[in-house]
C-alpha cells in the first residue's frame, strides 16, 4: 500500500532574480514498510524533497499525498498534527533541546499529543530502553556523545509509533563504527516495527543497509533501484 | 491545547537558565508593582485622615464671621466690624428651623496658671451649644447650664491638652485655674480629638461662659459682641436651607437695605472639607496612575526579554513544531513565560510595596494604608501587562515556518 505518493512535486525558490528549482517534476510512491535510501550529490535537493515528505515545507507546485491524504490543502495545525502523529523525524545535527535531559526530549512528541505525565514518562524510558541508554535519562544534550544524542533522537522518533521516520543524514556527524550501530537500529525498527524509513545519505555503505536507493541530480530523480544484497 | 502545567515548567526551566535577565526584566514589574501599592497606600491613607479629621471637626457646620467695612475708600478684612452679637446667635437658635444647634464664640490667647505649672493656650467664650456644633462630649464633669451663661459664673471645661499639661495626674474636677488672674473653677473635661485639617491641636482649648468671656477676659467695647457664631444644620441636606435662613435672619435684624452688602459673612465649612477630600482622592488615583508607568515600563521590559528570548530560541521553536506543536501550543509557551515572570515579580512587588508603604509610615509619620483591593489591583495588573506584553513576542514565534526555524543558525 503506498504510503508516500508525490505527483509532479516541484520547489522553487526565488533568490533575488533567479529562481533556483531546487525540485522539479519529482514523482515517486513509496510503500508501507520500505526502507529507502536518498542519495545524490550537494545540492541535488534531497534535503528539500525530505522537507516536503515531512511536511515541513510546502511545495510550490504538483501534489503530494500522504496516507492518501493531499497534504497541500492542509491547515498550519493541521500538518503540526500530521507530523505529530505520522511522522518522526531524525536529522544531522541531531536537534535535540538543550539544557533538557533525555527522557524529556524523547517525551516531547507525546507532550504534544496530549499524552498523560505518567503515561508520558513511561513510554519515553522504554524507548530509551530500546536504543540502550538507560541510565543516561536524565543526562543532558551535552553530556552524551554524537552516538548516544543520535540514539536518543532515534527514540524521540519512534516514541509515539510513528510509521514513518525521515532521518536526513541521520550519521553525517558520527564516526564509522557509531554509524553502523544506528544503521543497525533502524534496520532493526524496520522489520520489526515495519517503521517505513526514508534516509539521506552521501556514503554508499550506509545506503547498502536499505533495500532501494533513489538517486537525486539537479532536482530530478536519476535512478530509483532496489539494493542488491550479497 | 497544551497541557499548562508542563508549559509552565519549561517556562520555569527557560527563566532559571538566564537567572540574571530573568531577575533585571522581574525587578521592572516589581518596581512597578511596589510603587503602585506604596502610592494607593499614602493616598488611601491621607483620605482617610481627612475623613476622620473632617468628622472631628464636627458635621454640617456652618460658620458666621463678621464682614468688612470701608473706611474712606478702603476696604477692611473680615470680621474688621463687630456686626455679631450673642443676640444673633439667640435669635438664629430660636427662629431658624433647618438648624439644630448654634455656639457663638468670642476668644483670645492667654497663659493659664494652675499651682506651679503654667500654660499659653485659647481661651474661648460660648456656650453649651459649641459640644453638640462640633460633634463632641465630655469624659468628666457637666458642661454650661443657663445658669452659667445668665450670671456669668467662673466656670470652665478644658481640652486634653491643657489637662496633660497642667495636672499631672491631679483629678482637674473641681480644681481652681487662673486665667489672666481670674480664678476659674474647672466643670468638665473634652475627649481627645486630635489634630485638624491643617495640623492645629483641638485638644489645646478652654472653653468659659460666653458672658464670663465678654466682661472678664476679652474686654470688647460693644457689649454682647461675639467673634463667630458656629451654626450646625439638622442634616447634610438642610446645610443650604439653614444658610439661607441664617443669611436672611441677620440682615433682617442688622436691617440690611435690599441693595446693600452683608455686613457678615456665611460659610459652609462642611463643604470646604469635602473638597479637601475630593482632591485627597483625585491624588490618590493620580499617584496610583503615575505608579502605573512604572508597572507599564516593567511590562515593556517583558516583552523586550520575551523577544530577545524568541530570537534565541528559534531553533528550540523549529524542533518543537516539527515535532508536531501548532500555534497556540507555542504561543501559550510564551505567554505563560511572560506571566511567570511578571506574576513572580507581582508577588515579590507587592512585598516590596507593603513593606515599603510601613517604612514610610514609620519614618516619614504618614499614615498608610494597603488596601487588599490595591494589592489585587496590582497583581492583576502586572499579570495582564504579562499577557498583553508576553503576546506579541509568543504570536511572532508562532508564525515561524518550521523548516526557517529548524535552520536557524
Ligand atoms: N531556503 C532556500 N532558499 C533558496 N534556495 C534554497 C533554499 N533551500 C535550498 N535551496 C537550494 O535548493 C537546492 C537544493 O538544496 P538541498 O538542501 O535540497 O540540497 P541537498 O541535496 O540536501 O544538499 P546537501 O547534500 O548538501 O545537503 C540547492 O541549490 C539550494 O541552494
Ligand atoms: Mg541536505
Amino acid at each position: 500500500m503506498a504510503l508516500i505518493e508525490t505527483k509532479k512535486l516541484s520547489k522553487f525558490y526565488c533568490v533575488g532574480d533567479n529562481v533556483v528549482r531546487a525540485l522539479e517534476n519529482i514523482s515517486v510512491t513509496i510503500n508501507a514498510g520500505e526502507f529507502v535510501a536518498i542519495m545524490g550529490p550537494s545540492g541535488s535537493g534531497k534535503s528539500t524533497f525530505m522537507n516536503l515528505i515531512g511536511c515541513l515545507d510546502q511545495q510550490t507546485d504538483g501534489d503530494y499525498l500522504l496516507d492518501s491524504t493531499s497534504i497541500g490543502e492542509l491547515s498550519l495545525d493541521e500538518l503540526a498534527e500530521i507530523r505529530n502523529h505520522k511522522i518522526g523525524f531524525v536529522f544531522q545535527g541531531f536537534n535535540l533541546l538543550p539544557r533538557t535531559s533525555a527522557v524529556e526530549n524523547v517525551e516531547l512528541p507525546l507532550l504534544y499529543n496530549h499524552v498523560t505525565a505518567k503515561e508520558r514518562r513511561q513510554r519515553a524510558l522504554g524507548a530509551l530502553t530500546k536504543l540502550g541508554l538507560e541510565g543516561r535519562e536524565d543526562h543532558h544534550s551535552n553530556q552524551l556523545s554524537g552516538g548516544q544524542q543520535q540514539r536518543v533522537a532515534i527514540a524521540r522518533a519512534l516514541v509515539n509509533n510513528a510509521p514513518l521516520i525521515l532521518a536526513d543524514e541521520p550519521t553525517g556527524n558520527l564516526d564509522t563504527k557509531t554509524s553502523v550501530e544506528i544503521m543497525e537500529l533502524l534496520v532493526q525498527l524496520n522489520q520489526e516495527a515495519k517503521t517505513t524509513i526514508i534516509l539521506v545519505t552521501h556514503e554508499q555503505d550506509i545506503a547498502n543497509f536499505s533495500r532501494r536507493i533513489i538517486r537525486f541530480l539537479d532536482g530530478h530523480i536519476v535512478s530509483d533501484h532496489p539494493v542488491v544484497k550479497k | 491545547m497544551i497541557n499548562v502545567n508542563s508549559t509552565f515548567k519549561i517556562a520555569l526551566r527557560a527563566l532559571w537558565v538566564n537567572k540574571m535577565r530573568s531577575f533585571l526584566t522581574m525587578l521592572g514589574i516589581i518596581i512597578g508593582v511596589g510603587a503602585v501599592i506604596t502610592m494607593l497606600a499614602v493616598g488611601t491613607g491621607a483620605s482617610e485622615k481627612i475623613s476622620e479629621q473632617i468628622a472631628s471637626v464636627g458635621s454640617n457646620l456652618i460658620i458666621v464671621i463678621p464682614g468688612s467695612i470701608t473706611q474712606g475708600g478702603i476696604r477692611m478684612g473680615s470680621g474688621s466690624i463687630s456686626s455679631l452679637t450673642r443676640d444673633d446667635s439667640e435669635a438664629i437658635e430660636k427662629e431658624c428651623s433647618a438648624v439644630s444647634a448654634v455656639a457663638p464664640i468670642v476668644n483670645t490667647a492667654a497663659q493659664v496658671v494652675y499651682g506651679n505649672q503654667n500654660w499659653a493656650t485659647g481661651i474661648y467664650g460660648t456656650t453649651s451649644g459649641i459640644l453638640e456644633v462640633k460633634d463632641w462630649s465630655l469624659v468628666a464633669g457637666r458642661t454650661f447650664i443657663d445658669q452659667d451663661i445668665r450670671s456669668s459664673t467662673k466656670v470652665c471645661i478644658l481640652g486634653q491638652t491643657i489637662v496633660d499639661n497642667l495636672f499631672g495626674g491631679i483629678d482637674p474636677i473641681g480644681q481652681i485655674i487662673r486665667i489672666k488672674k481670674v480664678p476659674f473653677t474647672v466643670i468638665g473635661i473634652l475627649e481627645t480629638k486630635g489634630q485638624s485639617i491643617i495640623g492645629q491641636d483641638q485638644d489645646d482649648v478652654i472653653y468659659i461662659p460666653v458672658t464670663t468671656a465678654q466682661k472678664k477676659i476679652v474686654g470688647r467695647s460693644v457689649p454682647g459682641m461675639v467673634r463667630t457664631i458656629m451654626v450646625k444644620a439638622r442634616s447634610a441636606e438642610d446645610m443650604s436651607l439653614a444658610e439661607k435662613q441664617v443669611t436672611e435672619l441677620l440682615r433682617q435684624r442688622h436691617r440690611t437695605g435690599l441693595n446693600k452688602e452683608d455686613d457678615f459673612t456665611v460659610r459652609n465649612l462642611t463643604q470646604m472639607m469635602q473638597v479637601a477630600e475630593e482632591s485627597a482622592k483625585v491624588m490618590t488615583i493620580l499617584l496610583g496612575a503615575i505608579a502605573s508607568i512604572s508597572l507599564l515600563i516593567g511590562g515593556i521590559g517583558i516583552m523586550n526579554i520575551m523577544l530577545v528570548s524568541v530570537t534565541e530560541r528559534t531553533r528550540e521553536i523549529g524542533i518543537r513544531m516539527a515535532i508536531g506543536a501548532k500555534t497556540w501550543d507555542i504561543r501559550i509557551q510564551f505567554i505563560i513565560e511572560a506571566l511567570t515572570l511578571s506574576m513572580i515579580g507581582g508577588i515579590f512587588g507587592i512585598t516590596l510595596g507593603v513593606t515599603g508603604s510601613s517604612i514610610l509610615s514609620a519614618a516619614a509619620g504618614w499614615t498608610t494604608i494597603v488596601s487588599p483591593l490595591s494589592i489585587i489591583l496590582a497583581f492583576g495588573f502586572s499579570g495582564l501587562v504579562g499577557i498583553f506584553f508576553g503576546f506579541y513576542p509568543a504570536y511572532k514565534a508562532s508564525l515561524l515556518s518550521p523548516i526557517d526555524a529548524l535552520r536557524y543558525e
